[in-house]
């Protein structure tokens, strides 16, 4: 315990967190490790921002343990040890970027150094633009700097990259590894899966307020893992969905559009009922499809 | 290897200050905000007192009531508009979730309040001497100038309460329904002397009646003399509000 505490800058226990009737987050136990690329992935009102809030000292937990490298969430102690981008609409729109800079690096002991801030966010020729003209994607950018502002050892990310083109968030993900390269602990929600398989050491899924995965990408993946199978048959639905291993069905135009846990097993069945299948395709799937699967299995439990 | 958890964390007051240089340079620089907040109090001062000067103690007088009419707006728009709007825009949220010493933020408020307020102040007494051609004595000047900055703490208290219970877009409408009518009833824009008796006694329950009272008194003008009764009504009013907008501001935090 004491080694894992150690090993840890973050740490939840048995946490729980409720607004109302709706239980947001319920019983989190989760450890983010010293120099880990976390991603926490789930879908909307799985509790993925509530357990930000939470981590980030901005809610109270009903219930548990939060520690942020050992101390209170809401204590500066903590707060000065981390960066956090968080979607904000608008922010003071008449200071220009270098004015909102020079004042989030006032709040910290360690800031980095204005020109390795610029240069790590890209914001070399927006110093002296007003924050109220920028784009969506030069906003981000801005918003980056300013988690970074501090020289934090942890850095949370909510969506960081809405709002940016292919070549920004390309430069974006290379500024995030080589954080991680020196050693920082990251911490990422977003819905953009394929990003998290990208760049995630570790993804932990959350549904309806728990983890219901935790991993490293491809064992997400390998755990969750479906085939789809696109054919064309005169078979009838009622008999696609009795195949074995078949956990979805769909149709694209004239084109059957099967899931399944077992591809090899459903096929051999789907060929020996239907000779003349044609047009057949398996495609495997990426993470994204694998969590929409975990995602929604979850769900129809819980229905049960 | 850094440590920055040894450091010591940076001087406080060199992050109010900060702060609250940084609020007053955003402010200044959005003509919707410094526009109207001068120029309302000049016009009407101008207009009221200097074009139809009906009898020669007007201008002194409408110099304490539209000095109060002019402090409240900083306070309840450069204040309570901000805060709203900050809020809902996530902006208060990521600067909660900083470093940033939880008081730099209200603290910041307050002083680019009174700043704003001090200087409407300076270029309202600046036309009442010149145009108006108002005389006072050197104390009463910088006790009117006090009183007055001073003035604009309880109205920084309703402002936070407006600002940390509206939503952001709605919060401007909410603070013109409050400052509009609060300037007329109190008698800020036309002598309280010229309205019927109940509304006379109605102005006696709102706030900037008992500021421009006490800043009346301070020129030999109250006709309202009971001074302690002032003090004692703005004091209860700025510690109930304010514990009310605290109440609400950091009730944000926890939704």
């Amino acid at each position: 315990m004491e080694n894992e505490i150690r090993g840890s800058c973050a740490v939840l226990r048995g946490v729980s967190k409720s607004f109302g009737a709706v239980q947001a987050v319920n019983q989190l136990d989760l450890n983010i490790t010293r120099g880990e690329l976390l991603g926490l992935l789930g879908p909307n009102g799985a509790g993925k921002t509530t357990t930000i809030q939470l981590l980030l000292g901005l809610l109270p937990a009903d219930q548990g343990d939060i520690s942020i490298f050992g101390a209170n969430p809401r204590s500066r102690a903590a707060r000065i040890r981390i960066g956090v981008m968080l979607q904000v609409s608008q922010m003071p729109p008449n200071l220009s970027c270098g004015e909102h800079l020079d004042l989030f690096r006032a709040y910290y002991p360690n800031p980095l150094p204005m020109q390795e801030l610029v240069a790590l966010a890209g914001l070399e020729d927006l110093l002296e633009r007003r924050s109220g003209v920028l784009s969506g994607g030069e906003n981000q950018r801005l918003m980056f700097a300013l988690a970074l502002a501090g020289n934090p050892d942890l850095l949370f990310l909510d969506e960081p990259t809405e709002g940016l083109d292919v070549l920004a968030r390309r430069r974006f993900w290379g500024a995030i590894r080589a954080l991680r390269d020196c050693g920082k602990s990251i911490v990422l929600t977003t819905h953009r899966i394929e990003e998290a398989e990208a760049v995630a050491d570790r993804v932990v899924v959350l549904n309806h307020g728990s983890l219901i995965a935790d991993g490293t990408p491809s064992e997400i993946k390998a755990c969750f893992a479906r085939k789809t199978i696109r054919c064309r048959t005169r078979l009838p639905v009622t008999q696609l969905a009795r195949l074995p291993a078949v956990s979805a069905l769909a149709q694209d135009g004239a084109i059957q559009v099967l899931q399944t846990r077992h591809a090899e097993r459903t096929l051999a069945e789907l060929m020996a009922r239907d000779p003349e299948l044609s047009e057949l395709e398996v495609q495997g799937a990426g993470l994204e499809e694998a969590f929409l699967a975990m995602t929604e299995e979850s769900t129809m439990e819980d229905a049960a | 290897m850094n440590h920055p958890i040894q450091l010591p964390a940076p001087p406080l007051l060199g992050i109010y200050l900060l702060e609250s240089r940084y609020q007053v340079l955003n402010l200044l620089r959005m003509p919707g905000f410094v526009i109207p907040t001068f120029s309302f109090p000049l016009l009407f001062y101008v207009f009221f007192a200097v074009v139809l000067n009906m009898d020669p103690h007007l201008p002194a007088y409408l110099l304490a009531t539209y000095g109060t009419f002019a402090i409240m707006a900083p306070a309840l728009f450069g204040f309570g508009v901000s805060v709203a709007m900050e809020r809902s825009q996530g902006w208060l949220r990521l600067k909660q979730a900083s470093a940033m010493p939880p008081s730099a933020y209200l603290v910041a408020k307050l002083v680019t309040s009174v700043l704003f307020a001090a200087a409407v102040l300076l270029a309202l007494f600046t036309l009442g001497a010149t145009l108006g051609g108002v005389r006072l004595a050197h104390n009463q000047w910088a006790g009117l100038f006090a009183l007055l900055s001073v003035g604009t703490i309880p109205f920084c208290a309703l402002g936070l309460w407006i600002g940390s219970a509206v939503k952001g877009q709605s919060a401007p409408g909410v603070v013109n329904l409050i400052f509009l009518p609060l300037s007329l009833l109190s008698g800020l824009w036309v002598p309280i002397q010229f309205f019927p008796k109940v509304m006379q006694g109605f102005a006696q329950l709102l706030p900037p009646y008992h500021l421009a009272q006490l800043g009346l008194g301070i020129i030999g003008l109250a006709q309202d003399q009971r001074v302690w009764l002032h003090i004692t009504y703005l004091v209860i009013f700025t510690l109930l509000t304010l514990f009310l907008a605290l109440r609400a501001f950091y009730r944000q935090g926890a939704e």
